[in-house]
């Protein structure tokens, strides 16, 4: 008799029992679907923001570390690839027609490169920061730089080096890892040689 | 056969005449000449600039910036608009340049969906939340209503005794 009062379904109790809704046990508590994908949701915006704020933070680039592969386009034109510069001392120098101590470095910088570039083993490259290229050229002009240089398209070049402004530069060994760095203008001719030179001789 | 003076008249004539028909015929020649490429207004540049943001100065858009950079920006933009170019191809000369940031508005691709998703699922994400705090607010549980003793429930003399005196009242 009990069993069969059990079997047969009270309408009061179905009526007042609420939808069951479906659900998930975790960690002994159950979690309707909906609230496990909003959780889920919720953590994969802390993850991209946590991401965000740790790549903010990273900084520059480090000496010891191995150097993105990057493609330069100058303004004239000619594709330049550091995978290409392999075995080379490379002196990528970031620039801005608008940086007014760049201005201050510009003409060591020309001369270090006609010191240099008889040797054939080291390349100086001049990436333009956020620029006009109007603006670019009568900057080359008026310190006759003749190194390669050309525009940072996409602002790539300078978002791999993560650099926090003009002028900076890296100099990279032969090995493809970046050897040493500068944020800020040179101040001497002399300072540059003590960059590039022990490169040179541990080779 | 003219006189001397019938002559100086005559060509004092002639010379005023050709005076004026130079001066009508040099009028003409302005006249025809191409109208001069008008430089675009400082209205027409910010129009675009404030559509752009400039790397080197974050979060100010491009028509108030004060740096050299960005006055050359601007300037670049009026070369643009003079050379005849639209506003979308100005700007995708920019972004083809600097890449998406200086765009105010971020193309919907990539990871930027996540700024125009966001907002409204947390609006709406909100908006439900509010509901639901609303409704528990306005209806109490069952179980608190259940429990909650009736009128009829409360079988008290002293009750009893109140509303008889009140009735006689």
């Amino acid at each position: 008799m009990s069993d069969q009062m059990e079997n047969i379904p009270d309408p009061q109790n179905e009526e007042a029992a609420p939808a069951k809704k479906k659900s998930i046990a975790i960690g002994g508590r159950q979690l309707s679907v909906g609230a496990l994908a909003a959780w889920i949701g919720i953590f994969a915006l802390l993850a991209l923001l946590a991401f965000g704020l740790l790549r903010n933070q990273e900084g520059p680039v480090t000496v010891g570390e191995t150097v993105p592969n990057f493609t330069l386009t100058t303004f004239g034109g000619e594709q330049i690839s550091l995978e290409d510069l392999q075995g080379k001392v490379v002196v990528l120098n970031f620039w801005a027609s608008w940086c007014k101590p760049c201005e201050e470095e510009a003409a060591d910088l020309e001369t270090a490169w006609r010191m240099y570039e008889p040797r054939g083993d080291v390349v100086f490259l001049g990436v333009d920061y956020v620029d006009t290229e109007t603006e670019a050229m009568e900057y080359l002009e008026k310190f006759d730089i003749t190194y390669p240089n050309g525009p940072d398209l996409r602002t790539k070049i300078s978002q791999a080096f993560r650099i926090r402004g003009v002028p900076e530069t890296y100099i990279i060994g032969k090995d493809g890892k970046l050897a040493a760095f500068k944020i800020s203008p040179f101040i001497s001719l002399a300072e540059i040689q003590g960059m590039i030179d022990p490169l040179l001789e541990s080779s | 056969m003219m006189s001397k003076v019938q002559l100086s008249r005559f060509l004092f004539t002639a010379i005023i005449l050709f005076g004026l028909f130079a001066s009508v015929m040099a009028a003409d020649a302005v006249r025809a000449q191409e109208p001069l490429p008008q430089s675009p207004s400082d209205d027409e540049v910010n129009a675009i600039a404030k559509q752009l943001y400039c790397p080197v100065c974050e979060n100010i858009p491009l028509d108030v910036c004060p740096t050299q950079a960005c006055a050359q920006w601007r300037e670049l933009i009026r070369e643009k608009l003079v050379e005849g170019w639209s506003e979308d191809e100005i700007k995708t000369y920019f972004v083809a340049q600097y890449g998406d940031r200086v765009l105010a508005q971020p193309p919907a691709s990539g990871l930027n969906w996540l700024v125009y998703i966001i907002p409204p699922l947390a609006i709406l994400g909100g908006i439900y939340i509010l509901y639901r705090a609303l409704r528990a607010w306005r209806q109490p549980p069952e179980g608190e209503i259940e429990a909650q003793p009736t009128i009829e429930a409360v079988d008290d003399d002293y009750v009893a005794r109140i509303e008889d005196e009140l009735r006689q009242r």
